[in-house]
């Protein structure tokens, strides 16, 4: 049952690809101020069910219940080449940030140091390692002021310097009342939070002993 | 539930779908084979021959009715098109791509038995009339359709390109229907077939029957195709392997 | 959530778009390259006999430039598909209608607006009488948009295949024919002082229809794209 103060409640999700459950239903709820970590061996539909709660696909079965539109940050960086660091940041923060961050250009030198990007500014987005990739596609989680943010294996490819700051960004998140669902692997994780763990089962694994 | 809403469910499942489908399935083609054969028969014995055309005429009981069917199909995939994508029904999504190809056959079948009858009339196996321009235009309209099928892996994403294919191609259609038309009298095309000085009664009754049996012909093709889509589609499924087994015992 | 104000955002990113087609300007100059060397062929390939070419003219011109127009659409969603934007503009809550609206005005004066003030080369070069250049460029300028705007629904429909560009050709041709009839019509009537103004008021009425409903056709290509 939608229970309004909870953030985000799931309830018997599934999402089918090739008339076949890609991942197996589940059902959590998430208050404000939690991590909800999500993990599973690969293949076994992270991402899918991440796009799913994120609205870029319907689910087949199960509900959704959300109180606001969450901010996906996913595997694509949303870069564009040929744009340096500083045009890409701009252009999203005029694009689909706070009415506040339009045209402000100090605020995007803010966003761009607190990424830690400030030598690559000016460089254009082609030129930047994975690592720098993904820093520039957290920036929106600075400029965008959803409360509920999906991110999607966010620690793949950070340096130790990128997951203390990662870290630090989600529990500032955390500590003014937003909520966070991460997808994981299994090797990195975020340390130091209470978590709230999701483990998906990939809906494929029923057939591994069926008969052909 | 009430029962309207209970009516889509069931008609929904695959399973009960495979079924009632296949108890239609021989009716259809039994009205069919019997309204074709009156009709057939009216046409190629009862009715006149043409003043002008002599016996050739009577291709028009085969590309008239083809043609109307071509186009009335491409509609129809519009129509299901566009509950598949307003509402997600799969059975529907299944009907359009289902469709696809019976339109297709009817519009070529409309071209060559245009193209021959037009032969003794011109001369030559094919004149830019407006009639034949269209079908051509609406064949690759299908052509187009069955092709982004095909390119899509996912079945069902690909069932929903196909469906916003065809809604896109549908609401164009008549537009280029009028078009063509136009551009027709503008370059002095030779035209033929029905539109002559009223069509002589003897000749309508098997027109008219013909229409209606190509319409129990597309409805048994087509409930067909989609049986064997769905057999296809849910082989992995219990239904199915239950059905499969059924059959060998 | 506060959503940034429409304007702004449909600003935002035709000043990217601009930008974007600035720092790869020379691959600008590729469909229109192309425009020019098929219209040649043509002289080529049917002999250079000024009434001949006078008279397939309007045809070939216009047949160029639907083909140009074909090969820029493919390129049109598929970068901001493939590195993400695209699902980003989706989720950031501005209509996607007028996202995509945003793409094809860009498009077009980056694409589109170029074979209009190139035509009048093309018209020299198949020998168009003097009369009917004036009513070449009209039927262009209201025509390249109507191929932009039906063009990017075959575009967003095919953006997620590897090798869309061959089948977006297909999907779009026959919907180009009621176009392609009435442009070639309307210059071929003003060339014999014939009444023309017939054909570009459809023209003009099929581009405000076209405005209306393709936008939003194109954005439920996108979503089904990104599915």
């Amino acid at each position: 049952m939608p229970n309004n103060s909870y953030m985000l409640s799931v309830s018997e999700l599934s999402f089918e690809r090739y008339f076949d459950r890609v991942f197996e239903p589940v059902s959590f709820e998430l208050a404000a101020g939690s991590l909800l970590l999500v993990t599973g061996s690969n293949g076994c539909g992270k991402t899918t069910m991440l796009r799913v709660l994120a609205g870029l696909l319907e689910p087949s079965e199960g509900k959704i219940h959300c109180q606001e539109q969450p901010l996906y940050a996913g595997h694509n960086p949303a870069i564009k080449d040929d744009l340096s660091v500083e045009e890409n940041i701009m252009f999203w923060m005029n694009f689909m940030g706070t009415r506040e961050s339009v045209r402000d250009k100090e605020l995007c030198k803010r966003v761009i140091r607190e990424i830690g990007l400030t030598p690559v500014t000016l460089q254009e987005g082609r030129t930047l390692s994975a690592g720098q990739r993904k820093r520039c596609s957290l920036a929106r989680l600075l400029f965008c002021d959803e409360a509920l943010w999906l991110l999607d294996e966010p620690y793949s490819n950070l340096d130790r310097e990128g997951i203390v700051m990662l870290d630090g960004i989600v529990r500032n998140h955390l500590e003014s009342g937003g909520a966070c669902i991460m997808t994981t692997h299994g090797s990195l994780r975020p340390e130091g939070f209470e978590l709230q763990e999701c483990h998906l089962v990939s809906g494929r694994e029923r057939y591994a002993g069926a008969a052909a | 539930m009430n029962p309207i809403v209970l009516f889509f469910h069931k008609t929904g499942s695959p399973p009960w779908f495979y079924r009632f489908s296949g108890y239609l399935i021989p009716w259809l083609w039994a009205i069919f084979l019997v309204i074709t054969a009156i009709a057939l028969y009216l046409g190629f014995f009862h009715a006149p021959v043409d003043y002008q055309q002599g016996a050739t005429v009577r291709i028009m009981y085969l590309h008239v009715p083809a043609a109307w069917m071509s186009m009335m199909i491409y509609g129809l995939m519009a129509i299901m098109g566009f509950i598949a994508l307003v509402w997600r029904i799969r059975i529907m999504e299944v009907l359009v791509i289902a469709s696809a190809p019976v339109g297709a056959a009817f519009t070529m079948m409309a071209l060559m038995t245009g193209s021959l009858w037009g032969r003794p009339m011109w001369g030559t196996y094919w004149v830019w009339d407006a009639r034949l321009t269209s079908e051509l235009v609406l064949l690759f309209l299908y052509f187009g359709v069955i092709a982004l099928y095909n390119s899509f892996d996912e079945p069902r994403k690909a069932a929903r390109a196909a469906s916003l294919m065809s809604i896109v191609g549908a609401i164009n259609l008549p537009i280029i229907y009028f078009s063509v038309e136009w551009w027709n009298t503008l370059h002095q095309g030779s035209s033929f077939g029905g539109d002559g000085p009223g069509i002589h009664p003897d000749m309508l009754l098997p027109l008219l029957l013909m229409a209606i049996s190509t319409k129990f012909f597309y409805g048994a093709n087509l409930l067909s195709r989609a049986r064997l889509i769905l057999l296809k589609q849910d082989h992995r499924k219990r239904w199915v392997q239950d059905l499969l087994s059924q059959e060998k015992h | 959530m506060s959503k940034q104000a429409t304007g702004t955002a449909f600003g935002a990113l035709l000043r990217r778009d601009f930008l974007l087609a600035y720092r790869r300007r020379a691959e600008l100059l590729q469909p229109l390259v192309f425009l020019m060397v098929v219209t040649t062929l043509f002289p080529l390939g049917v002999g250079p006999s000024p009434q001949l070419l006078a008279n397939i003219a309007p045809g070939v011109i216009w047949i160029a430039a639907l083909l140009a127009s074909v090969l820029s659409l493919d390129s049109l969603f598929r970068s901001d598909f493939e590195d993400g934007t695209l699902e980003q503009m989706v989720l950031s809550g501005q209509s996607l209608a007028l996202i995509a609206l945003a793409r094809i005005v860009a498009h077009w004066l980056v694409a589109g607006l170029p074979i209009v003030l190139l035509s009048p080369l093309l018209a020299m070069w198949m020998n168009l009488p003097d009369e009917g250049l004036p009513i070449l460029i009209e039927s262009l300028v209201i025509g390249t948009p109507i191929l932009s705007l039906i063009g990017a629904i075959g575009g967003a429909l095919t953006v997620s295949l590897k090798r869309g560009g061959q089948l977006l050709s297909l999907l779009v041709f026959p919907l180009y024919v009621p176009l392609l009839i009435l442009a070639t019509s309307a210059v071929g009537a003003a060339v014999v002082d014939l009444p023309y103004t017939g054909q570009l008021g459809l023209m003009v009425s099929g581009l405000i229809v076209a405005l209306t409903l393709a936008p939003f056709a194109t954005a439920a290509a996108l979503k089904l794209s990104l599915s």
